[in-house]
C-alpha cells in the first residue's frame, strides 16, 4: 500500500477550518496525519506541493456521464477521468440515462464501470418514478441498498397526488429528493430566458415563473411530507428568495457554475453553447444567485456537466441540445468567483467540497485525519486559456472556450493514490480513448 | 447580426436581419430598389446584372408568394434560379443542415435564399457557408423577415416621402411575427416620430417597449392619428394554444374596419404582408379600399429583392461607393 506525503503545500480544508502551510500524510488510502508525520511513518512517495494549494477532492452534485445510452457523448471512463483531471473525486449522476436509473441493475452497472475506471467515485441518483414517467414509484429502498444516494424527478411530476406520495415514500426510505424545479407547461417550447434577448432573437422564452411556480408547489409538498429535499440548479432571483423564506424546512440548494458567470446576453447571436436548461437569465438573477451563495441559502456549486458531440450543437439555436460541458470549468470558475466576490478560498472551496458532501450525506470533501485521502492539488497562480485542447471531457460544448483562468489542477488523489498528475496526464489524453476501447473489449 | 452580414468595408455580404443596420444601408437599399422599379415596367423585363449567377431558393417552410417574388427578382436580374423543395428532399430523410449545405455548395451556387422555421437559421447557415456564397433571409422563425421590412419601407416612402413626421402602428400578432420585428427595427432606424404596437396581451411580448415602441391593447386608441397602419396576418393555430378565444372575438376587437380606421389620419395608408385573411384581421372593404397599398407592396417586393440580391452579390457596390 502506498504511503504518501504531500509536502509544503497551503492546505485548505473548509470542513475543519484549516488554512495553513503544512504537510499531509496518507496510508492505506486514508489521511493519517496533518502536520508532523507519525513517528513510525516512512513515505514511499512524496509530492512537492510548495506554492500549491492542497484541498479536499471536489464533490460535484450533477454530472451526466452519458453512459448508459449516449456513449457517443461521453462514457463513464472518459468523464470520470475528466473529472479526476479537474480535481473532482466524487460525483453524483442524475437518473436520466437510457435506460433510466430505476432498477438496481442499472445503478450497479454504473457503479461497477466507475469502479473499474478507478477514477472519480460515482454516486447515482435513482428515479423517483419508474422511467421518470411520473406514474409508479421506483423501488427506492432496494435502489438505496444498490448504492443510490438519493432520488430525483429530473422532469416535473405532473400528477400532484403521485408526486406527494413519492416524496412521502422517499422520506420513509430516508432518502434526499433532488428536485429540478420546472413547470411542465410554462415555457415548455422555450429555449431561452423570456426577456430582452428572447424578444430580440425571436426565440420562444422560458419565463421566470416556470421555475418559481414549481418551487412553490415543491415547498408546500415538502412541508406536508417532511421529506429532505435538495433544489437543483436554481436560476432565478425570486427562486432564491423563496428558498430563503423556507429555511424552516429540510432543504438545500445548488447552482451551476455557469449560472454564476453568464446571462442571457451571452447568447449574443444564437451561440448554441449557451443553450442550457434552466436557461441563462437576467443579470439581476445572476447577482441574486451569487448573494444566495454568500448568505448560505445556496450551499453548493456544481458543474451541471452535460457533454455533447459537436453535431448536437450544430444547428439553429432552438434545434440544438441544451447543456454545457462543465467538468473542465468547475474549479477555474469557482476560483474566479472567489476573486470577483472577494471571498476567501476557504469559504469558496466549501461550496465544492464538504457542503455538497453534506448534501449527499457522505463523509467526503474533507482532509480531516481519518478521512479517505481524496485530495486535489492545484497551482493557484498558473494562468491559462481554455481551448478545446485543454478540455478533458469528450464534450467540448463550452461557452468558456477562450476564457483566461488562473489556477490549474496539478495532482488528484483518490483513496490515497495519484490518479492524475498534469506532468504526464496531458500526454495521456489519447491513451484515455484507447482504454475506452479496451474497456469495451473487457465488457464483451 | 452585423458581424456576419457586413464585410470589412461595411457592405452587405449577406442579408440576415434589419437589427443593427445603419440608416445609410437601409436608404441605399431603397434607392437601389428605386432604380430597379423601371425594369419591371419595360417590355423586356430583364437587366443583365446577375447574368451567369445561380440563385437557389431553399424554402424549409411552405411559402408561395415570397418564393415567387424572389424567383421573379432573380430572373429579372438574369440569374439562373433553382427552387429546392425541402419537404420532399433529404431533410425528411434525416440529413442534417450542415451536410445538406455542403451538398448544395458543391453545386456551385452564388446565393441561397433561406426560409426556415427556426429563428437564427439564416444566421447559422451564413456562419457555415462557403465564403463566396451570399445568404438572404426570407424569414427565420419568429426572428426577422428583412426583405419584407424593406419592401414595407419602400412602400411607405413611396406614399409618404419622409419618415420623420410619421406615426406608425403595427397591429396584430406581434409575439409570433418576424415581420413585426424587422419592421420595428427598420422604422426605428429610419426615425419615425412614433411607433406603436397594437394587440391583445397574449400576442404582445412582455418588455417589447425596450425596442422603442409604445404598446396599445385597444385598437381605436392605437390607431388614433396614425399615418401608416401595418396589419399582421393572424395564424389560425393561435386559437389552439389558448392565446385567443375565437376568430370572431379577435375580429370584433382587433379587426381593421372602415369604422375604426376613421380615427387614423385622413391620409393614412393600410399595409399588410399578405396573404390576407378577410374577416379575420381586416375587413374586405378596407383591404380593397382606397387607402390600401397592399398590392403596391407586392410589386415593390420584386424591386426590393432585386436590390438586395444585387447588393449582396457585389454588383451594386460601385454605384453605392460613388454616392458615399
Amino acid at each position: 500500500m502506498t504511503r504518501l506525503s504531500i509536502l509544503g503545500g497551503r492546505v485548505i480544508d473548509p470542513a475543519s477550518h484549516l488554512d495553513s502551510v503544512t504537510d499531509i500524510h496518507c496510508a492505506d488510502g486514508h489521511i493519517i496525519a496533518v502536520g508532523t508525520a507519525p513517528p513510525d511513518f516512512s513515505a514511499t512517495q512524496e509530492i512537492d506541493a510548495r506554492d500549491h494549494i492542497v484541498c479536499p477532492g471536489l464533490v460535484d452534485l450533477s454530472v451526466r456521464l452519458r453512459e448508459p445510452g449516449s456513449e457517443h457523448k461521453g462514457t463513464i471512463l472518459s468523464e470520470t477521468r475528466a473529472a479526476a483531471a479537474n480535481g473532482i473525486t466524487t460525483l453524483c449522476c442524475p437518473p436520466d440515462t437510457n435506460p433510466v436509473i430505476d432498477t438496481p441493475a442499472v445503478a450497479e452497472l454504473l457503479q461497477h464501470r466507475a469502479l473499474y475506471a478507478k477514477m472519480a467515485k460515482v454516486y447515482p441518483l435513482a428515479a423517483l418514478t419508474q422511467g421518470l414517467k411520473g406514474e409508479h414509484l421506483t423501488e427506492m429502498g432496494i435502489l438505496k441498498e444498490a448504492g443510490c444516494i438519493g432520488v430525483s424527478n429530473v422532469q416535473p411530476i405532473i400528477k400532484t397526488d403521485i408526486f406527494s406520495n413519492a416524496l412521502k415514500y422517499a422520506a420513509n426510505c430516508d432518502m434526499t429528493v433532488f428536485l429540478q424545479a420546472k413547470d411542465p407547461w410554462l415555457g415548455r417550447e422555450g429555449s431561452i430566458h423570456e426577456g430582452r434577448v428572447s424578444i430580440r432573437l425571436g426565440l420562444l422564452g422560458i419565463p421566470e415563473a416556470a421555475e418559481t411556480i414549481e418551487i412553490a408547489r415543491d415547498l408546500l409538498l415538502i412541508e406536508m411530507t417532511k421529506v429532505r429535499a435538495h433544489f437543483c440548479r436554481l436560476s432565478t432571483a425570486r427562486g432564491v428568495d423563496m428558498i430563503k423564506e423556507a429555511q424552516a424546512l429540510h432543504i438545500t440548494a445548488d447552482v451551476s457554475a455557469h449560472h454564476l458567470f453568464l446571462t442571457e446576453e451571452d447568447i449574443k447571436e444564437y451561440n448554441s453553447d449557451c443553450h442550457v436548461c434552466p436557461p441563462l437569465r437576467h443579470q439581476n438573477d445572476q447577482n441574486a444567485l451569487r448573494e444566495g451563495l454568500r448568505q448560505g441559502y445556496i450551499q453548493a456549486i456544481c458543474s451541471d456537466h452535460q457533454p455533447h458531440e459537436k453535431e448536437a450543437k450544430h444547428n439553429p439555436f432552438a434545434m440544438t441540445a441544451p447543456g454545457i460541458s462543465g467538468l473542465d470549468t468547475l474549479l477555474p470558475l469557482t476560483l474566479r468567483l472567489a476573486e470577483e466576490m472577494n471571498m476567501d478560498l476557504i469559504e469558496i472551496l466549501s461550496y465544492v467540497t464538504h457542503k455538497p458532501a453534506q448534501i449527499l450525506g457522505l463523509n467526503a470533501g474533507t482532509l480531516a485525519v481519518g478521512s479517505v485521502a481524496d485530495i486535489c492539488i492545484f497551482d493557484p497562480s498558473l494562468s491559462w486559456t481554455m481551448t478545446e485542447n485543454t478540455m478533458h471531457s469528450l464534450g467540448q460544448n463550452s461557452p468558456f472556450l477562450g476564457w483566461e483562468f488562473k489556477g490549474k489542477v496539478t495532482d488528484t488523489l483518490i483513496g490515497g493514490e495519484v490518479v492524475y498528475t498534469s506532468r504526464v496526464f496531458d500526454t495521456l489524453k489519447d491513451v484515455v480513448h484507447e482504454s475506452v476501447e479496451s474497456q469495451e473489449q473487457y465488457s464483451v | 447580426m452585423n458581424a456576419i452580414q457586413l464585410d470589412k468595408f461595411g457592405h452587405l455580404k449577406h442579408f440576415i436581419a434589419i437589427e443593427g443596420l445603419k440608416r445609410d444601408v437601409l436608404i441605399d437599399i431603397l434607392n437601389t430598389a428605386s432604380s430597379f422599379i423601371s425594369v419591371g415596367e419595360k417590355a423586356v423585363k430583364k437587366a443583365p446584372i446577375l447574368r451567369g449567377k445561380t440563385v437557389m431558393n431553399l424554402f424549409f417552410e411552405h411559402s408561395t408568394r415570397t418564393r415567387t417574388t424572389f424567383e421573379l427578382a432573380a430572373k429579372r436580374l438574369s440569374a439562373d434560379v433553382l427552387n429546392f423543395n425541402i419537404s420532399t428532399s433529404s431533410s425528411s430523410k434525416g440529413e442534417n443542415l450542415i451536410d445538406m449545405l455542403r451538398n448544395l455548395e458543391a453545386m456551385h451556387c452564388d446565393m441561397f435564399i433561406i426560409r426556415h422555421k427556426a429563428a437564427g437559421a439564416a444566421h447559422f447557415i451564413a456562419q457555415h457557408v462557403a465564403p463566396n456564397i451570399s445568404i438572404i433571409n426570407a424569414g427565420d422563425g419568429q426572428h426577422e423577415h428583412p426583405t419584407q421590412a424593406m419592401l414595407d419601407m419602400y412602400t411607405i416612402r413611396q406614399n409618404k416621402g419622409d419618415f420623420s413626421p410619421l406615426r406608425v402602428a403595427i397591429v396584430g400578432d406581434i409575439q409570433h411575427s418576424r415581420v413585426a420585428r424587422s419592421n420595428i427595427y427598420a422604422l426605428k432606424t429610419l426615425g419615425v416620430s412614433e411607433l406603436r404596437v397594437v394587440g391583445p396581451k397574449t400576442l404582445i411580448p412582455n418588455g417589447i417597449e425596450a425596442l422603442g415602441v409604445s404598446v396599445f391593447h385597444d385598437l381605436k386608441m392605437g390607431l388614433r392619428d396614425v399615418d401608416v397602419v401595418i396589419m399582421l396576418r393572424l395564424q389560425r393555430e393561435r386559437m389552439h394554444s389558448a392565446l385567443l378565444p375565437s376568430v370572431h372575438e379577435y375580429f370584433h376587437y382587433y379587426g381593421l374596419t372602415e369604422k375604426v380606421l376613421k380615427v387614423a389620419h385622413p391620409d393614412a395608408i393600410v399595409m399588410h404582408p399578405g396573404p390576407i385573411n378577410r374577416g379575420v384581421e381586416i375587413e374586405s372593404t378596407v383591404a380593397d379600399g382606397k387607402r390600401s397599398v397592399i398590392l403596391q407592396q407586392v410589386s415593390n417586393g420584386i424591386a426590393v429583392r432585386m436590390a438586395v440580391m444585387a447588393m449582396t452579390l457585389g454588383t451594386q457596390r460601385v454605384s453605392i461607393d460613388d454616392k458615399a
